[in-house]
């Protein structure tokens, strides 16, 4: 593989590692509460959806990127409703809205263009367009670093800076401030958060908010970045290789990140069947490389490669002892 | 206001810590809490007994800000406090050591200590002033822990500190403790009554909640006495006796009778030679115990919760493995292989009550019928050829154990978590008993059980045993082992103290060897066999790891 | 909690939620610009309306029973098998080597084998999940989602690299020989009467009512059930009574992922003559609300598998006739899962209200 051929394998699996990032900081925040979410595939497609439509409608895209936060939100306030106030089933929650949502965007898109379920292609203002970061004129003439930081980091749109960003940021707020403190607690025991006079319920609502948002950046980075409008089941398991990425990266912030590219970079290579020929000499199926997150995922999961222990209270429903 | 206190005097200088006026909580129809009222002094050490289910756990929880008292009005250093909320309590100065901490496992002491009681949004000052503070209150109460330890790390006394600390740094002047001694050994309990001390030294209230008489008369200064969820009377401690305060916690003479003739021990039927078990955490629990039991004697265990007792339960059922020698009738019992399960157990003629009905005895969700095979639904009685089992055989066979055993509503088919407690023990107790076993292991067989049930049960125990069976009972009732059994062994710290017979044994020599110590009053007691781990000075022994 | 009657529980319970899933649709299919009772009556008639209509229904509720029965054995047992859908691939993916493996005479003698390989591959797909929560305690909510993405991408493979005829350009298998067909209900003698028209519903359906009745029986009349409904409700509970927390896993697991691979008798092997790719087509996930709502027993489960059959039929016809996309079924599904799966407190709760007496106006 010639070093070109790298550097566009790296820029697309930035691109496709952005989405699953987002995804997989989403999930940390609700599932480091005590609150399990597989539904992160269903939010990131309900955002995809409303990010479309509104941004063809509208012709802008941070109106769409808006509209799905405010779809991702909406999906994770029922989940919230279900975990949490009427202390439901979190795992059958989670899949039931996946299904709620895999149908009812296509309802909506086809309501509303009648194009087959999709939404009109999105072009100009109404998709998230490259930025070009300071100096990448000037520093790409840098042997190695040069067309590293021109080519792969810089022109992406503004949702892969924001996702990157994320990283350190969800790094803070959840060791450095009295929020995160709190939320990590009520994930570990959330009787130990009750004791203290602190409202379990509202500490996990405000998790499981966060996490509606992020996954409305997802998604919305789905419909206006990676591509131009929304179509039917367009996530394609993304959220469910976003939880993967999150066990992978056994609950932690800059794991995600790590695993996030990971996964991501499997799924560039995916799309370069010639390059790994080229540069393994055999021919490696696409399917295996699909295949590879889950792998790892499971192999991580047996416990064969250090323990993936989740939050102590996750998936239980809070009641108060008597 | 009705509810007059028995101690009744004048209130004329100083107001109390803490008042209770006329508190009334109910679930249901339960009625936990009728008309309290108690009055604690400030600077005073106030305990507060009762048997299990007497209502004490409710009535703190309320003053807690858990539950919402149905009538009632609780006063703070003379004024009247509204606590909706545990927030309330913490402000009106209240802190509460739960009997189940309630501390963050993978978080640092610091970090549990700040958490709800942080000074703003970020987390670095409150950490450094914490640090700060706890190193006062370290030097101040003895209460010195690790500030960076992580709990999961600590031994179950310093995680008990830690929440001492937590209530401390958040300014309480009341610190209420709900059977603060059950889960430490008799060093950690030691330290914590020193600890106690200071703390009503420097001014401050203690609520201690127990169900241990000689706790409240080694540090309390005045005591509350609870039953049936009605306070019965608050005594100063210098002028009752423990004799008087069982009788009041009970309700009646609180030595059991239990009508049995003498033992007449025949062959051996268990012999435990230098049995070791570790437990999930690979913590040794049992350190090497040699105990024989013949047939036709109940031998009774005695120790304090959490000294090992569980674990030669279940590793005699078939729950845990272990390392050493079991003999039963002679032939060794696998102890770590393929027929170390509870099925294998079963066969061998070892039945067990365990400790723990609810959690492990019964499926509460399963009807009494099919509850009355549980552990034995492969026997060939129940079934109707290879393939099925033989409901009709089950039910009627339940028909017959629950009238036997009186089991009341005797109705095979209702669900076993609509029995009373007492009930469950019953069908329990039938399914083991009428298997007419070699061996009967029986752990707190009247635990939670009203008294009609107790006697019943410690009859049916003694019928066994007549009928020349071994029966180990395991309880961490004082009484009922002194009552019940032919012979007692102690278990302090996964090691047997003692071993002797029920006769001479004596409620403080048991004590002592509870505590791990020998000494004259063991000595005193005739024919025992004193293990020479038994220290004659106190110190610090048997600290976890 | 709300205290309300068994049979409230067991009837009403899932009647309201699939009431209120109903209505909530019908208040989508009113927000974008469409008739509900259009779409209703569109569904009735397409679904049951006519024996031909319930030849497609009978045919996806044969389906959804195995799956529903194959959650249900899990659910029993504590476990929560969400990778049914990979299990009836790999099921089909059995059906079609022994179909193709040898040029089968007959149907009679094609279907046990069949059965055979069907269960076999499914359970095989299980057992890494289910053996990974027994021994290494690995959640088989996540495990058994990351097979259905693994076992998807393997019959791919297969089907692109290995299994696909010379010259073929879909990715499939030959055609089955004709030996291995099933006869559908329009072949059978006395149900021909019914059914006139060449219908996909086959005899795979009295398969499915046989398997219903058999997991009655190992539910509630053998040890083994005993021990996996025992292990279910509580497992220190279980370990006291000797019962194996490993065994009890492995078996509830394999029987699971089993009836889930048995399913492939009937689309793979009844209906479309080789194994295609998603061969599923999502009927494992519809197994987990077929389970919910019939309450876990195998009665419960041959109604709600009828029930969701008409759904799927009506809704391919709503899809067809109406300007309402097919995927409305997918959202009645997902609001079905919803309120009996993750909302049932909610439901009780509503239940309990008319169930309770007033006791504000004692007080």
């Amino acid at each position: 593989m010639d070093y070109a051929t790298l550097l566009q394998i790296l820029d697309s699996t930035i691109r496709l590692a952005t989405p699953l990032l987002l995804a997989c900081l989403a999930g940390l925040y609700s599932e480091r509460s005590g609150i399990f979410d597989i539904g992160l595939e269903g939010k990131m497609l309900m955002a995809a959806m409303c990010t479309g439509a509104v941004a063809a409608l509208t012709g802008s895209v941070w109106l769409g990127l808006l509209a799905g936060i405010a779809g991702a939100v909406i999906f994770a306030a029922i989940h919230g409703v279900a975990s949490i106030t009427f202390r439901g089933n979190q795992l059958i929650s989670g899949v039931a809205l996946n299904f709620v949502a895999s149908g009812i965007t296509v309802l909506i898109a086809q309501s509303l263009f009648h194009q087959g379920g999709r939404t009109p292609p999105l072009s100009g203002g109404a998709r998230f367009n490259p930025i070009t970061l300071p100096f990448a004129e000037s520093l790409s003439g840098v042997p190695i670093i040069g067309p590293l930081y021109s080519e792969v980091l810089s022109g992406h749109g503004a949702l892969v800076y924001i996702a990157l960003l994320a990283v350190p940021a969800t790094w803070w707020v959840l060791y450095r401030t009295r929020f995160g403190l709190r939320l990590r607690a009520v994930g570990e025991n959330p009787a130990s958060v009750d004791t203290a006079g602190i409202s379990v319920v509202r500490l996990r609502y405000a998790a499981v908010v966060i996490t509606g948002i992020l996954c409305g950046l997802a998604g919305a980075y789905m419909a206006a970045g990676l591509q131009a409008g929304f179509g039917k089941e367009m996530t394609a398991g993304r959220g469910y290789i976003a939880l993967a990425a999150l066990i992978f990266a056994k609950w932690r912030p800059w794991y995600a990140l790590m695993a996030t590219m990971l996964f991501g970079f499997f799924q560039a290579l995916a799309l370069r069947p010639d390059v790994i020929k080229k540069t393994v000499g055999f021919d490696v199926p696409v399917p295996a490389l699909d295949a590879l997150p889950y792998i790892l995922t499971v192999i991580v999961l047996a416990g064969f490669v250090g323990r993936a222990i989740p939050p102590r209270a996750g998936g239980e429903p809070y009641v108060k002892e008597r | 206001m009705k509810g007059e206190i028995a101690s009744g005097r004048q209130v004329t200088a100083a107001p109390y810590a803490i008042e209770l006026r006329g508190i009334s909580k109910a679930f249901g129809s339960v009625q936990a809490n009728k008309d309290i009222s108690i009055q604690v002094a400030k600077g005073t050490i106030h305990g507060i007994i009762g048997e299990n289910g007497a209502g004490k756990s409710t009535l703190m929880s309320i003053l807690y800000g858990f539950y919402k008292a149905d009538a009632g009005e609780i006063l703070i250093n003379g004024h009247p406090t509204a606590i909706p909320d545990s927030q309330a309590a913490i402000r009106a100065g209240i802190g509460m050591v739960f009997q189940h901490f309630k501390l963050v496992q993978n978080f640092s002491v610091l970090e549990n200590v700040i958490l709800g009681a942080e000074d703003g949004a970020l987390l670095r000052p409150s950490l450094a002033k914490a640090r700060k503070v706890l190193a006062e209150l370290a030097e101040e109460y003895e209460l010195d822990v690790h500030p960076d330890a992580v709990i999961e790390e600590l031994s179950v006394g310093h995680q008990q500190r830690v929440e001492i600390l937590k209530a401390l740094y958040r300014h309480a002047d009341i610190l209420i403790l709900d059977e603060p001694t059950g889960v430490l050994t008799p060093a950690e309990a030691d330290h914590l009554f020193r600890i106690l001390r200071n703390l009503k030294e420097q001014g401050k209230t203690v609520i201690l909640i127990t169900h241990k008489l000689r706790e409240i008369m080694e540090i309390t200064d005045t005591v509350s006495v609870m039953r049936r969820g009605e306070m019965t009377a608050t005594v100063r401690t210098a002028e009752t006796s423990p004799e008087q305060l069982a009788e009041l916690m009970v309700g009646r003479k609180v030595l059991l009778h239990v009508p049995k003739g003498e033992a007449k021990p025949g062959r051996t039927v268990l012999e435990i030679k230098g049995l070791r078990v570790r437990d999930g955490d690979k913590i040794e629990r049992l350190k090497g115990i040699d105990l024989t039991i013949r047939a036709g004697e109940i031998l009774g265990i005695a120790g304090v919760a959490g000294n090992g007792q569980t674990e030669l339960l279940e590793v005699l059922g078939g729950i845990a493995r272990g390392t050493g020698t079991i003999l039963l009738n002679g032939d060794s019992l696998d102890l770590t292989g393929k027929f170390s399960d509870g099925q294998s157990r079963r066969r061998r003629g070892i039945s067990h009550v365990p400790e723990d009905r609810q959690r492990l005895g019964m499926i509460m969700d399963f009807t009494a019928w099919e509850n009355i095979a549980f552990g034995y639904h492969n026997d060939p009685a129940y079934q109707k050829n290879a393939l099925l089992m033989d409901n009709g055989a089950i039910l009627e066979d339940a028909r017959g154990k629950m009238e036997r055993f009186d089991v009341r509503p005797p109705i095979p088919s209702l669900q076993a978590k609509s029995f009373s407690g007492g009930n469950q023990q019953k069908i329990i107790l039938a399914r083991e008993i009428e298997r007419n076993p070699d061996l009967l292991l029986v752990g707190q067989p009247t635990r939670g059980v009203d008294i009609g049930a107790i006697e019943f049960i410690h009859k049916r125990i003694v019928e066994l045993r007549d009928a020349g069976k071994a029966v180990l009972l395991v309880s961490v009732e004082l009484d009922e082992i002194m009552s019940l059994s032919d012979r007692i062994a102690v278990m302090f710290d996964g090691h047997l103290m003692g071993t002797g017979p029920a006769a001479s044994a004596t409620q403080v020599g048991l004590g002592c060897l509870m505590a791990g110590l020998g000494g004259a009053d063991t000595r005193a007691m005739a024919g025992w066999d004193i293990s020479s781990d038994a220290h004659e000075e106190r110190q610090a022994t048997g600290m976890r790891a | 909690m709300a205290r309300i009657p068994r049979w409230a529980d067991l009837i009403l319970v899932p009647l309201i939620s699939l009431l209120l899933a109903g209505v909530i649709s019908a208040l989508v299919i009113l927000a974008i610009g469409q008739s509900p009772m259009e779409a209703l009556t569109t569904m009735v008639t397409g679904a049951v309306g006519s024996p031909y209509a319930w030849g497609y229904t009978l045919y996806y509720a044969t389906s959804f029973m195995f799956t529903g029965l194959a959650v249900t054995v899990a659910f029993h047992g504590s476990l929560f098998n969400i990778g049914g859908e990979g299990q009836a691939q790999l099921g089909g993916l059995g059906v079609a080597l022994v179909c193709l493996a040898v040029p089968w005479p007959h149907w009679t003698l094609a279907l046990p084998a069949a059965i055979i390989a069907g269960a076999v591959f499914g359970a095989a797909w299980a057992a890494i999940p289910a053996y990974l929560q027994a021994r290494r305690g690995s959640h088989i909510v996540i495990t058994t989602i990351m097979f259905n993405y693994i076992g998807a991408a393997l019959i791919i493979y297969l089907l692109v690299n290995v299994l696909r005829p010379a010259g073929q350009m879909d990715p499939a298998t030959a055609r089955f020989p004709a030996g291995a067909a099933l006869p559908t209900l329009h072949e059978l003698p006395i149900l021909s009467a019914i059914f006139d028209k060449k219908i996909p519903a086959n005899v795979t359906l009295f398969v499915a009512l046989i398997a219903c009745w058999l997991v009655w029986l190992l539910l509630w009349r053998t040890r083994l059930g005993y021990e996996i409904r025992a292990f279910g409700k509580s497992e220190p509970a279980a370990i006291y009574a000797g019962i194996s927390p490993f065994k009890v896993t492995m078996l509830a697991m394999l029987i699971s992922g089993g009836l889930a691979g048995l399913m492939s008798i009937n689309n793979v092997m009844g209906e479309s003559g080789r194994l295609l790719q998603n061969s599923s087509e999502g009927a494992g996930f519809i197994g987990i609300a077929v389970a919910l709502m019939g309450r876990n027993h195998p009665i419960g489960v041959v109604l709600a598998a009828i029930l969701f059959g008409i759904l799927y039929q009506g809704g391919a016809e709503i899809g067809l006739w109406t300007s309402i996309p097919i995927e409305l079924r997918t959202v009645v599904q997902g609001l079905v899962i919803l309120f009996t799966g993750a909302l049932d407190h909610m439901v009780r709760m509503v239940l309990g209200l008319f169930f309770r007496p007033r006791r504000l106006e004692a007080a």
